[in-house]
């Protein structure tokens, strides 16, 4: 800006059109102008280098993607490795009701919407595929809820042409399901899961820690066509779950089950429960429960039918604890084998209160107290014994505590304290009123004579011969004269001949026991039968509970059949070899003696 | 010579680049192959599972029991018609 005077015009030069601006407002902008520059430049510097967290994310988004890994839950398997739960993946089709409007019901007079409609064509079609009623299918498209579930559970195969058709607003998910190829044979030991994959009952629950899978989750880089090009970082590894064994043999498990089942249905009898226990291992062989249900198909199932009976629940066993109140006087030495017992006339008085036996007997040996089953012989017995020893003996055994096995609602019975028994408490204990159990208690407590006195915890897994941890309660010598005494009663003159098992020597203890109703006993029975084979070399204890059978009450009649027919099933299955002459016939002929174990 | 080293190390920059674009052309093509058999594993993981459950639909005890006795006519022998074979030979 540097003219001087008029010397030489040029219109645009004109003196007129000059601008007689003061110079600080050049000045002025040019600064405003740097300083915005420096502005950009600092808050780009900013968001660059000082923090490029925000923007290196947004970049990243764009290409890198979080996959979620998704973690099967374990098997569950049998001894054998046969499987009796397995999941298998489904799909799960949700959608958002408001991204999936329904054409009829967007009235008339509205705008053209911006997203596409559902056309009753397209509910149709989708009605078809999900097997569902057109009319429902649009309720619950409907809905105000901003997602939800079509239906779960779906084949994937169905749900490939689901998402075919393309519609808007309609998603799927991949879920799991549980299958039970067992069905109601295994029903209450395996349990099953809830639709989402969580164990509600059985071993399911049970080892729910040990099945579930954890979803891992990595990251990873996706091209333009969604491909996986790259992988970033693996963020999480997904673990699947663990596969659980249980000792149970499918074979076994079901000559139970159907051996019960057959059973309550030829009584009449409103319930009952199998077990079957190896001796050595402790291992559950085989836990059959009726009523049973169908664990893939529950939409009828009632709570009684859930009850895993032979576990959660208690009821006064009777008899069968007629055995452990000899031993301990055996063990103690107030009685022989040969001390002879007065039971006549049936009847015996204490207090108020009188005893009585179902036949009437004569002077009995502490043997035949067994063999016969006789109330009044066991009380006798059980006056000799105080209520201390008999409370520590019964706590040796497991009474009044559960099991141990980690199953869900196992219980542990009741046993009072000593200190309050009455003596025709004590009487009536000694028999097996008074006091309950579960099966699986039993079954447990039975161990001690089937082995050499000790008792050994049980187990519903695979041991695969881990050591037993086991306590002695009684001596070996207690242990085999109470093997013998078991022995007689499936012999002439026993409660039990028909829970004879032909080719092999068994041993074991009826239960007829009445229940109480409402603190009083009733005419109802629960009929029972605990016993091992073969007597020479005890493998396999099976115990036999049935609740409320009709026509027979007496346990050697209804449940010795079923023992007999399942422990020859098991001894035939694990391949044990008879210890008893095949032919009936012949051993009849052979001395008695060469049987006795004393 | 300096031009030489030059045009010496610019040839070999280039190979390098190009080698190092073939490498991950390779490396993407060989993950990808890695991720589609990975997807083949887990998928024949479901689909054992989805055999071991036919099979044990097919070996299922009562279906086994119910063939054996109606249509094979098969049952229990007696007691005495069992002999037992023991490796021991007693």
């Amino acid at each position: 800006m540097n003219f001087s005077g008029a010397r030489a015009h040029k219109f645009t030069e004109s003196p007129v059109l000059e601008l007689r601006l003061p110079a600080w407002r050049s000045r002025l902008m040019a600064l405003l102008i740097l300083l915005s520059f420096a502005v950009l430049i600092g808050r780009s510097f900013y968001l660059q280098v000082l923090n490029d967290d925000f923007l290196q994310k947004k970049g990243e988004s764009r290409y890198r993607q979080d996959l979620e890994i998704s973690a099967l839950r374990g098997r569950i398997s049998d001894r054998n490795g046969d499987v009796l739960a397995v999941s298998t993946p489904m799909k799960s089709i949700w959608a958002i009701p408001a991204n999936a409007p329904l054409e009829t019901l967007v009235k008339p007079p509205a705008k053209p919407p911006a997203k596409a409609l559902l056309s009753a064509e397209q509910v149709r079609q989708l009605a078809g595929l999900l097997e569902m009623d057109d009319k429902e299918l649009e309720r619950r498209l409907a809905s105000d809820k901003p997602l939800v579930y079509l239906k779960r559970q779906l084949p994937p195969e169905t749900a490939d042409k689901v998402a075919a058709l393309k519609l808007p607003g309609i998603g799927q998910d991949r879920e799991y399901r549980r299958y039970y190829p067992a069905s109601e044979t295994t029903a209450h030991v395996v349990g099953f899961t809830d639709i989402d994959g969580k164990g509600q009952e059985g071993v399911e629950l049970a080892f729910q820690e040990q099945l579930l899978g954890r979803p891992g989750s990595r990251s990873v880089i996706k091209d333009l066509r969604g491909q996986i090009v790259e992988d970033v970082e693996s963020i999480r590894l997904p673990r699947d779950g663990k596969d659980i064994h249980l000792a149970l043999d499918s074979k076994i498990q079901y000559i139970a089950y159907s051996q019960l089942k057959q059973a309550i249905e030829g009584f009449k009898a409103k319930a009952g429960g199998v077990v079957v226990a190896d001796v050595r291992s402790g291992e559950i062989l085989a836990l059959a429960n009726w009523p049973s249900y169908n664990p893939n198909n529950r939409e009828h199932l009632k709570g009684a039918q859930l009850r895993t009976r032979a576990l959660t629940d208690t009821y006064e066993p009777g008899s069968v604890m007629k055995p452990f109140t000899v031993a301990l006087a055996l063990e103690t030495s107030k009685v022989r084998f040969d001390t002879v017992i007065n039971c006549a006339p049936g009847r015996l008085t204490i207090g108020t209160a009188t005893i009585s036996d179902s036949h009437r007997h004569g002077p009995l040996t502490v043997a035949q107290v067994i063999q016969k089953s006789s109330n009044v012989g066991t009380a006798k017995i059980a006056a000799m014994l105080t209520p201390e020893a008999m409370w520590n003996m019964y706590e040796a055994i497991g009474l009044g505590q559960a099991p141990g096995l980690g199953f869900p609602g196992e219980v542990g019975g009741r046993l009072r304290p000593w200190k309050s028994w009455r003596p025709i408490e004590q009487a009536t204990m000694s028999y097996g009123h008074g006091l309950s159990v579960s099966l699986m208690q039993l079954a447990r407590a039975y161990t001690i004579f089937a082995r050499e006195g000790d008792i050994i915890p049980l187990t519903l897994t695979r041991s695969d011969g881990t050591p037993v941890r086991a306590k002695q309660v009684f001596s070996q010598q207690t242990a085999r004269e109470m093997r013998a005494m078991l022995e007689m009663t499936t012999q002439p003159g026993g409660t039990a001949p028909k829970a004879r098992v032909p080719g092999y020597r068994v041993a074991g203890k009826t239960g007829t026991a009445y229940k109480v109703e409402g603190g009083q006993y009733v005419k109802k029975y629960v009929a029972s039968f605990i016993g091992f084979a073969p007597v020479s070399d005890p493998r396999v204890i099976v115990a036999v509970m049935i609740d409320e059978p009709q026509g027979a009450h007496f346990g050697g009649d209804v449940s010795g059949p079923v023992f007999s027919r399942v422990m020859a099933g098991t001894l035939r299955t694990l391949g044990i070899v008879p210890d008893a002459p095949v032919v009936q016939a012949a051993a009849a002929g052979h001395d008695a003696s060469e049987r006795e174990e004393l | 010579m300096a031009r030489f080293i030059n045009i010496a190390l610019l040839l070999a920059m280039l190979a390098c680049a190009l080698s190092v674009v073939t490498s991950q052309h390779k490396a993407r093509k060989l993950f990808q192959a890695m991720e589609a058999e990975q997807e083949h594993a887990r998928q024949l993981d479901v689909e054992f599972g989805q055999l071991q459950l036919e099979l044990k639909t097919w070996a299922d005890l009562p279906r086994i029991e119910k063939t054996a006795r109606e249509e094979l006519k098969m049952r229990m022998p007696e007691a005495d018609r069992i002999i037992t074979a023991t490796a021991g030979g007693r």
